[in-house]
């Protein structure tokens, strides 16, 4: 393997006085769907925003693409095709989902628009039925659809996606999570997803990363960890759906 | 209602009882306003008088108007929150599309049916007063959409860009004797400078605190204006800058003015025209701009700012220079809005940039709702041809006494018109959305999607 194309070393993030991240080591290599589960509050999140330059790491560094990222403010992050599918969807409510897409490609190839749109629609034919209408009065399985279609837009080599199954229907976390599978097997898309249905996510990942209190505490293989007695009581008894 | 549920009955015991406290509270209001009354006689002596009658007159006005109220409006209000929406009548698409082309008309073909139907001498008034006046407001209120509707800024001190370009052109035109033509668009210029000037520190903030620091700007420019008094002259103003002139040729009573090149008799009202339609080509400069620019990423990204700046950012959008661009636009406008308005006036002093105005820019905005165009003119309109409108409200003398001036109560009546737009339409006027982009056909984005009191 060569380097990896996200590198994150002995990272601390604050949030004023509170220390976040506690020293937080992780890799994503090309081609890879890595996750990384955990409980509430354990940093999961804390992690992805700190990738992308908000809040900025106060220590260690973060590597992408052989460049440095960990002082550089969010849209340049942005700029280097990592693109990010945010906790909370976040997409644009008064603009209609074609609009929303069109946002998704600000930092794209304009020629590749009309290829990209064809894909993303395939990959969630619901996004086609709903194009012209305003993105804030879909569903919540479909505003999450068009997060993800949006972060797709930008052509990126690095997708983060922040809780992609919080408060979906267990239909609609299926269908999402084929999606992600879809796409790296077939665009060869480098997928890093944080996620509290532990079940779900280590089933999809190729690897996997356990945090608990700004600690990284475990890591393997999703198959490796998916056996292991201590992640199955902690975070898969009860959770299978 | 038909259907569903039964309109809930109206308990009248709650609604006389609002009713009565509603009456109270305003009689502690109005009495040491209404009830007293201080004049001072031929000897300068203070006498103070009591307006019983006209007291508890307001009094039982407001007690009454609360109880038709509770009585009619507010179940009527109610009945329509439950009522489904219905699809608009055809009629309204039919409109709808025929109403700006004949709006467009009409205001092209204004001058000609004001000197048709009142005739050569009152015209100049009509067209002046009016017509002018309104599209500055219109222009105004188009700049100022682009910082508070699609970028969801919200500006209290949009009036100093207003002020940059007058005080611009004022100055320029009178040191160095530049023509309107040059300084027009250098005027737009340096208001834009100041608009990114005032946007560098204020990035950061959003909501009420921008708000906050934007209306000190206003504040500032109009202090400065009134303090420096060797550049500005201060309170006194600035007099007789250089009236615009049609290509070169002045509109003046000489051999080489706009009438005797033209063979026609001198008269004040070809100014007037020539004024009326060149402010008409910049309000429409400045829809014709914004229209084209929220087709374009940069327009886009101003409304995604406006939706959610976390999100923006995650995408690669810069959002500084998203809001400069924004900021630097709307002052643009506002400052070719500001050259035309010197040059219109001949005069400008302090006391057109006074915090009021931005407050009456702004709310043109609100009320006509927030991004939209036609909403906005119509707004205008209203707003500030109503006032025009009050000035010619002679009858009213016949019935209130000869003192009586209608003006007086603009205030008041803008009061009244907010309040009831904010219960009829709370988004403003027009709150449908155009999409910017589609792929087929254009649909409408219906008022109750979008987001109420928000940018």
């Amino acid at each position: 393997m060569t380097t990896p194309l996200l590198t994150v070393r002995s990272v601390k993030t604050f949030y004023g006085r509170v220390m976040a991240l506690k020293g937080v080591d992780l890799d994503v290599n090309e081609g890879e769907i890595v996750t990384l589960i955990g409980a509430n509050g354990a940093g999961k999140s804390t992690l992805m925003m700190t990738v992308c330059g908000n809040p900025r790491a106060r220590e260690g560094m973060i590597d992408f693409a052989g460049q440095n990222i960990t002082r550089m403010p969010t849209h340049e992050i942005a700029r280097l095709k990592l693109a990010q599918s945010p906790e909370g969807r976040r997409i644009f409510s008064r603009m209609t989902v074609l609009e929303n897409l069109q946002m998704g490609a600000t930092t794209a190839d304009p020629s590749h628009f009309k290829r990209d749109l064809d894909r993303v629609l395939t990959l969630f034919p619901r996004l086609q039925q709903r194009i012209s209408q305003r993105g804030g009065t879909l569903s919540g399985g479909e505003q999450q659809m068009l997060a993800i279609a949006r972060a797709l837009m930008a052509q990126p080599r690095l997708l983060l996606l922040d809780e992609p199954s919080l408060g979906l229907a267990p239909l609609v976390v299926r269908q999402i999570f084929d999606a992600i599978k879809t796409l790296n097997a077939e665009d060869g898309l480098t997928v890093f997803l944080v996620e509290q249905n532990a079940y779900h996510a280590l089933k999809l990942a190729h690897r996997g990363y356990v945090m608990v209190n700004g600690f990284i505490t475990m890591s393997g293989t999703g198959h490796e960890l998916l056996e292991r007695p201590e992640i199955k009581s902690a975070y898969l008894e009860g959770g299978r759906h | 209602m038909a259907s569903g549920a039964p309109a809930k009955r109206v308990d009248a015991v709650r609604a006389l009882r609002d009713a009565g406290v509603t009456a109270l509270l305003t009689f502690g209001l109005f009495l040491p306003l209404i009830g007293f009354q201080t004049v001072t006689d031929v000897r300068n002596d203070l006498i103070l008088n009591t307006r019983w009658p006209l007291l508890f007159a307001v009094v039982a006005l407001v007690g009454f108007s609360r109880l038709a109220y509770s009585f009619a409006i507010e179940p009527w209000l109610q009945n329509r929150a439950l009522k489904p929406a219905v699809e608009p009548a055809a009629w309204r698409g039919k409109v709808a599309r025929w109403i700006i082309p004949f709006a467009i008309g009409f205001v092209v073909a204004y001058p000609a049916i004001v000197l048709a139907t009142a005739g050569f001498g009152r015209a100049v008034k009509w067209i002046d007063n009016f017509g002018i006046q309104v599209l500055i407001y219109v222009m105004l209120g188009w700049g100022l959409n682009i910082v508070v509707g699609l970028a969801g800024l919200l500006d209290l001190g949009y009036v100093a860009f207003y002020a940059v370009g007058a005080y611009s052109y004022a100055l320029l035109a009178k040191t160095f004797g530049f023509s309107f033509w040059i300084l027009l668009p250098l005027a737009g210029t340096l208001a834009s400078f100041w608009g990114i000037l005032l946007g560098f520190p204020v990035l950061r903030l959003r909501g009420d605190y921008l708000a906050i620091v934007t209306l000190a700007f206003g504040e500032i420019i109009r202090i400065v204006l009134i303090n420096w008094v060797d550049l500005t002259n201060g309170y006194a103003g600035i007099t007789s800058i250089p009236r615009p002139t049609f290509f070169g040729i002045p509109f003046n009573a000489d051999d080489d003015g706009f009438a005797a090149v033209f063979g026609l008799e001198y008269s004040p009202i070809y100014r007037t025209i020539f004024l009326y339609y060149l402010i008409l080509a910049l309000a429409f400069l400045t829809a014709f701009v914004t229209m084209r620019l929220r087709r374009l990423p940069v327009g886009r990204a101003w409304e995604a700012l406006r939706e959610d700046e976390i999100a923006c950012r995650s995408l690669g959008i810069n959002t500084t220079n998203t809001k400069l661009t924004a900021f630097a636009m709307g002052a643009m406008f506002a400052g070719f809005a500001g050259s035309f308005f010197a040059a219109r006036q001949g005069f400008i002093s302090p006391d057109s940039f006074t915090f009021l105005e931005s407050a009456t820019i702004l709310s043109i905005v609100v009320l006509g709702g927030m991004g939209s165009q036609i909403g906005v003119a119509i707004a205008a309109v209203v707003m500030i041809g109503g006032t025009e409108i009050m000035r010619e409200l002679d009858f009213l003398k016949l019935v209130f006494g000869s003192t009586f001036d209608p003006t007086q109560y603009r205030m008041l009546l803008f009061g009244l018109a907010m309040v009831l737009i904010m219960i009829w339409r709370p988004r403003g006027l027009i709150t449908t959305r155009q999409p910017s982009v589609v792929l087929k056909e254009r649909k409408a984005i219906a008022s109750d999607l979008v987001k109420e009191g928000h940018g």
